[in-house]
């Protein structure tokens, strides 16, 4: 580092801008390193000499200073403070591109720490020349300015607010129809950044009509184009009914659901949590997710992912679909979802969080559900907590139905009824009370007696 | 007496008292019934409203059949697209491979079999020529200039604004091309005939190359040495030139017009005027002292030689 340092203030400009490029690759390769530099002393001389150098020195420190800021939040500071956000805003000014790319770049790493680093570059002035450089013709140019302004609006409202003065939106969402992919990744990404905070930003977004053209990126060949655009979307639908009304009506569901069956492992997130909110607005939105045949995908999910989160999410999501009437949680029940959310909530591999998911899920959809075919195979694995809201739906059920009440004895069901231990006076026994009242005394006491007899024979065989 | 009095007051009363009675009696008995049939239109009006507003089954419906019919439009309009984009894809592929075969068929020009000499590709033992040879047949032997070299940057970052390149999701195939009248006779492919006509001139290096070209390469091989090896640019001066950049300075009776300075003769110091106390100079001719002129004039003769 003491080597390089003086190399920096040499005369020749091709020994200057190799000494900082030879700076840039060494802190960035590594964090110490950059702190090595930054304790050289050698930030401030690089940024102080900034203005008047030709492009290939303000590309090379511009790489300096984003190496060194990649690394740690203290490290962006100590960036911040030996000035060179100015230097970084005067480089964003100039003719080249490649000397602009490399100034958003820097700034871009700089503002994705916290937000105080983004205020600062936004206090800097950063973003209207951002907005700027999203329209210049070269693509690279375009993509870093889109991730920056990402990077800017994703820590709160008052900064996405800031980028959206600037008049972002209109560009951003202009940019969704070029066909380059890592371009379209970085604009839904900026897209989603503004639109998660408020409903008002959100509200914005969507009259940039960008509906239906991303419903197309969510058929691109590029996962991660797929993923973003799920993740707008869901950033849109989840803050009122209205706005997810909105994107069912576009059709925004069915295009959802089908990303969802097409991709795999952590992409399918996002339209997971999409599906999710939407049903969790209102009945009419949940019985249109389960119309556009979204179960099914989500039931795939549940069974063939092998990330936590992801199942947790999809529990989750199919707990929404069915929690609001009878008919939605029979729709549920009839996609045989029921038996796999009770395996994952057995399952003691699974993380906290999954299983918390997952009863509530199950308790949910139990609590509405009438559908008895679905409910008789959990008699026979569920645990007590469960048990009682099972055994609840039947005994509301029983009383009223003579075929399911035959249904229930053919099928053994009223044997696994009277093997249930229940403490008197509790609800579980008041239901075992009520199922026990529907059937005529002789039957009850029948089944007794034959499980009796089954027991005896079995304590005989021990 | 007194007994018919207070029986007739009592009387009275209670006739007043009762009639109070039966009126609130009644009074209640109606707002009763009036209740009842209110609570019956009201019942009515409820069930309306809800059905028809708040929540209406058949418009429900019919909201969800319109929506797995839009559904079903953007599944189809989506998969289209989807087909489309492949279609492109698997387009530029081909193409590209063409243009590769194409490429190399032109390289390989020399393998084209000729009469006497069966080339590798057209053995004598095979019914028919390989369709390389086919190729080889039909295509232009490739002249030995410099392919452009074609920066990888031409297709990525100028393709889409700059509209350098057309963009290409419009139509998936090419539009056919405009059928002219062909001029009846035996005329030549007019492709060909412009090909011919503009072909551009390929010189061969002899006619490239610079006439002094070895020797202005080894001169500016040279000077290119030279400026590397010496420490800075300024030009070595020859003695015989030191004095050359000498300014003359002329004598004072050089300088000037060609006759005589008035200096030294007709003024004798210099004038530095911005030094004056007043801004006039001195005077050369002075008023005349009146007392001075009087001498010799107005003094007595006495004793002066007449």
């Amino acid at each position: 580092m003491s080597l390089l340092r003086p190399l920096l203030l040499d005369v020749i400009p091709t020994i200057q801008q190799t000494a900082a490029l030879a700076l840039g690759r060494l802190a960035n390769y590594n964090g110490d390193l950059a702190e090595a530099v930054v304790k050289g002393d050698i930030l401030p001389q690089l940024v102080c000499s900034l203005s008047e150098q030709n492009r290939f020195y303000k590309k090379a420190a511009a790489f300096v200073l984003r190496a060194v800021g990649k690394h740690s939040p203290q490290l962006a500071q100590a960036v911040v403070q030996c000035g060179a956000l100015e230097m970084l805003v005067i480089c964003l000014e100039d003719f080249d591109p490649g000397v602009k790319e490399a100034a958003s770049w820097a700034l871009g790493y700089i503002a994705r720490h916290n937000s105080e680093l983004s205020q600062a570059v936004v206090d800097a002035g950063a973003v209207p020349l951002l907005v700027l450089c999203i329209q210049e013709p070269e693509i690279a140019l375009k993509r870093i300015a889109a991730s920056t302004l990402s990077d800017i609006s994703k820590h709160s409202p008052e900064l996405a607010q800031t980028v959206v003065d600037a008049g972002a939106i209109a560009h951003l969402a202009q940019m969704i129809l070029n066909p380059d992919a890592k371009l379209k990744r970085q604009v839904l990404s900026a897209l989603s950044q503004i639109a998660k905070h408020s409903v008002d930003l959100a509200e914005l977004v969507v009259e940039a009509e960008i509906f239906p053209v991303v419903l197309t990126c969510l058929k691109d060949s590029d996962e991660y184009v797929k993923k973003n655009g799920a993740t707008l979307i869901r950033e849109i639908a989840k803050h009122t009914p209205e706005l997810s009304q909105f994107i069912v009506n576009a059709g925004g569901v069915a295009a959802v659901i089908d990303c969802i069956g097409s991709c795999r492992g952590t992409v399918r997130l996002p339209g997971i949590m999409m599906l999710g909110y939407v049903a969790a607005h209102s009945e009419n939105l949940s019985m249109a997710v389960i119309v556009s045949k979204g179960i099914p995908p989500l039931c795939a999910c549940l069974i063939e992912e092998h990330e936590d989160h992801i199942k947790a999410a999809a529990a989750w999501a199919l707990g929404q679909v069915g929690r609001h009437t009878p008919a939605h949680a029979r729709a549920v029940a009839v996609a045989d979802v029921l038996p796999t959310l009770l395996a994952i909530y057995m399952d003691t591999r699974g993380s906290e969080d999954l299983q918390m998911k997952t009863k509530k899920a199950l308790k949910n959809i139990l609590q509405k559900c009438t559908y008895l075919p679905a409910l008789e195979p959990l008699l026979h694995d569920a645990p007590p907590n469960i048990m009682k809201h099972i055994v609840g739906q039947f005994s509301k059920v029983l009383p009223h139905d003579s075929k399911a009440r035959r249904l229930f004895v053919t099928t053994g069901g009223l044997k696994k009824v009277q093997e249930i231990k229940a403490e008197p006076g509790s609800l579980l026994q008041e239901y075992i009370n009520t199922i026990n009242n529907c059937y005529p005394e002789e039957v009850v006491s029948t089944t007794a007696l034959i499980l009796f007899n089954v027991c005896g024979k079995f304590s005989l065989f021990w | 007496m007194v007994i018919f009095i207070q029986k007739w007051w009592r009387g009275y009363r209670s006739r007043r008292y009762f009639s109070k009675l039966v009126e609130t009696a009644y009074f209640i008995m109606k707002m009763n019934f009036y209740n009842e049939m209110a609570v019956r239109i009201q019942k009515r009006w409820r069930g309306y409203y809800v059905r028809k507003y708040i929540h209406n089954y058949y418009a429900l419906k019919k909201y969800l059949e319109a929506i797995s019919v839009n559904n079903e439009i953007v599944r189809n309009e989506l998969q289209d697209y989807k087909e489309m984009k492949e279609n492109e894809e698997k387009r530029k592929d081909l193409e590209k491979k063409e243009k590769e075969e194409k490429y190399q068929a032109r390289k390989m020009h020399y393998l084209l079999s000729t009469e006497q000499i069966a080339g590798i590709y057209n053995s004598p033992f095979r019914k028919s020529p390989d369709p390389m040879e086919l190729l080889l047949r039909k295509s232009k032997p490739l002249s030995h200039r410099h392919q452009q070299t074609k920066s990888p940057f031409d297709y990525e970052l100028y393709d889409w604004p700059t509209c350098k390149r057309p963009p290409t999701f419009s139509t998936a195939q090419p539009l056919p091309p405009i059928v002219r009248q062909k001029p009846q006779g035996p005329f030549r492919d007019t492709t060909e005939v412009l090909r011919q006509r503009y072909k551009p001139l390929e010189p061969t290096l002899r006619v490239a190359a610079s006439i002094n070209s070895p020797l202005e390469k080894a001169r500016e091989e040279m000077k290119s040495e030279e400026w590397r090896n010496s420490i800075h640019d300024n030009e070595f001066l020859p003695f015989s030139s030191y004095r050359k950049n000498q300014k003359y300075e002329p004598s004072i009776h050089r300088t000037g017009k060609y006759s005589q300075e008035t200096y030294g003769t007709k003024h004798f110091r210099e004038i530095q005027p911005k030094k004056w106390v007043a801004d006039k100079d001195f005077q050369t001719v002075l008023p005349p002292i009146v007392l001075f002129e009087k001498f010799g004039k107005t003094y007595s003769r006495a004793g002066q030689i007449v």
